[in-house]
């Protein structure tokens, strides 16, 4: 059991006032709040360390780059990959799924298909749109069904010997539904296809453990698991970063450069052009740290328990609807009620300092077929509390009854 | 009445609010009660489409003057549009275009009119002043 009052001590936001009320922050799926050391660490890095990466002897230089290496470590093993050199720090997940799909240019022909899912968020739709303008390659979608999950018998007949990649995200950010990658990877594989995780909205709430997984590439951001913002990690199997050209070019990823011709550094070196954002790679690994000391047992439980009451509470309220209901969720909640519109909910209750996302959530696909402008999020972390929920629900009654 | 003393008019009006549930609850009332635009006009042409909320803006010359309609699909920001449209509504394009929205910060609505909340209304009245420049220019050709 976790002491969950010991946890929120260890986030200096929660205890703030907002609009004069205690903040209840249930925006976690869009960013988390951050624990002291984190805080702290990203501090200690420009007080003490601070320095260029890679490139100086002196010995500022070789502690900042020992601390970054041991951070990519951390972070090889906390996903459990092969090598720490498939493990490229991005700025973010968009950053990661960019990298990938700029690669896979080089590689599809007109008529090669690319799919995605129904669930995606817009960063892991529109970089494949480009992909498929630039390469004449064909986008194809694979469709949910009413609970928000994806339909397996329609994406099996989409899978053919044109698939060339296919890319879904573990845990959706607009439902909090979980899907089923493992298996999907499988079927994908068997085609012949690559497959890319979206893991922003996953990394969170569960460790992916990437060889289990056998997934081809890996995309998180660290600002959603108690990290800092700009950090996140692009897992990529050995073989596929060979394969890929670079990126961005710059310093840092070459290996000899003349007028003639450029050599490429090794991984991965080639794919982390220029000086990166060293304070917040190193920072990413005490945030992982963090989590792990926790442990994503208890993350899982508390969140369960959270998800559970919520839902519960939430469904007393006459003619409410959950988007979403699949049996394997994480601890997000999308919803709406009967006449009334998600923005004028989020913003009575965010005058009672409950912070909800609000909107078509970057996933406008997934709106559409639901025929709804957007809808109430309520994503929870392993710090939040079933007296928190309360409070929104109660909140939320207080809205519908000032807007009916 | 001029723009300003329209604006000057709303604020007295906020000023017998205590808290900010009565004022929503009078920007509910005023989002619900008024008839803002004709259904014809709710065309693709006339949405302002934000992340939150959509609006719709038409506008018309009458004589000197320019007329708004409005609507949205959410309530607050329906409302919010009602005030707007009090203010800047049959009002001369040359006094459009020079108003200012400070009143919006003075009755506590404010953050409806962030950049954040995505929810049409800083489109809208940029479009208002638009609509304004559009019909001053035609008019001194």
């Amino acid at each position: 059991m976790l002491d969950i009052q010991k946890i929120r001590a260890d986030f200096p936001i929660l205890s703030e006032k907002v609009n004069g009320k205690p903040l209840i922050y249930f925006d976690n799926g869009a960013t988390s709040q951050k624990p002291q050391v984190v805080i702290d660490a990203e501090a200690k890095y420009y007080q003490e360390i601070n320095a260029n990466i890679h490139r100086g002897v002196h010995t500022l230089s070789q502690l900042a780059t020992d601390a970054y290496e041991i951070s990519r470590v951390k972070l090889q093993h906390h996903i459990n990959a092969k090598f720490s050199h498939e493990v490229l720090f991005t700025s973010g997940t968009t950053h990661g799924i960019n990298l990938v799909a700029n690669g896979f240019a080089s590689i599809l022909k007109p008529g090669d298909e690319v799919l995605v899912s129904s669930l995606e968020h817009h960063s892991n739709i529109v970089p494949w749109q480009m992909l498929c303008e630039k390469t004449g390659a064909v986008l194809k979608v694979i469709p949910i069904n009413e609970e928000g999950e994806l339909i397996i018998s329609e994406y099996e007949s989409l899978l053919s010997d044109k698939t060339k990649i296919v890319t879904v995200n573990h845990i959706s950010n607009a439902l909090g539904v979980i899907n089923p990658v493992k298996e999907m990877i499988a079927k994908a594989h068997a085609v012949g296809a690559a497959v890319l995780i979206d893991g922003a909205q996953a990394v969170p709430h569960l460790k992916p453990d990437v060889q289990d997984l056998d997934c081809d590439f890996y995309a998180f951001s660290g600002h959603k698991m108690c990290g800092p913002t700009g950090t996140g990690i692009l897992f990529g199997k050995e073989e596929w970063l060979n394969k890929l050209p670079p990126y961005q070019g710059g310093g840092e990823m070459i290996k000899e450069v003349t007028f003639e011709k450029t050599t490429y550094a090794d991984l991965p070196h080639k794919f982390e052009a220029g000086t990166p954002n060293i304070a917040g790679g190193i920072v990413l690994g005490t945030a992982v740290d963090y989590l792990n000391n926790i442990g994503f047992g208890n993350i899982q439980l508390q969140e369960n328990k959270l998800l559970e009451h919520a839902t519960k509470r939430l469904l007393e309220i006459e003619g409410l609807r959950i988007y979403g209901n699949g049996k394997n969720k994480a601890s997000v909640v999308s919803f709406n009620i009967d006449g009334i519109h998600p923005y004028d909910i989020g913003s009575i209750i965010d005058k009672l300092g409950i912070a909800v996302r609000t909107g078509h959530h970057c996933a406008q696909p997934i709106m559409n077929f639901f025929c709804i402008p957007g809808t109430i999020r309520a994503s929870f972390s392993f710090y939040n509390t079933k007296e928190e929920i309360d409070v929104m629900v109660e909140a939320i009654k207080k809205a519908k009854t000032m807007l009916s | 009445m001029t723009i300003k003393e329209i604006q000057n008019e709303i604020i007295d009006e906020f000023s017998m609010f205590d808290d900010w549930m009565q004022r929503y609850e009078y920007i509910i009332e005023l989002g619900k009660s008024l008839p803002l635009i004709k259904e014809e006009y709710k065309t693709e042409e006339n949405l302002i489409k934000g992340c939150q909320s959509k609006v719709w803006l038409q506008g018309e010359q009458n004589d000197d003057k320019i007329v708004f309609t409005a609507d949205s699909d959410a309530i607050l920001t329906k409302g919010i549009i009602a005030i707007l449209i009090r203010a800047f509504s049959n009002q001369k394009a040359e006094d459009i275009i020079k108003a200012d929205t400070e009143f919006i910060d003075e009755i506590g609505l404010k953050e409806h009119l962030s950049a954040t909340r995505a929810n049409g209304l800083v489109s809208m009245i940029k479009n208002i002043k638009m609509y304004a420049l559009a019909f001053e220019a035609k008019n001194k050709n």
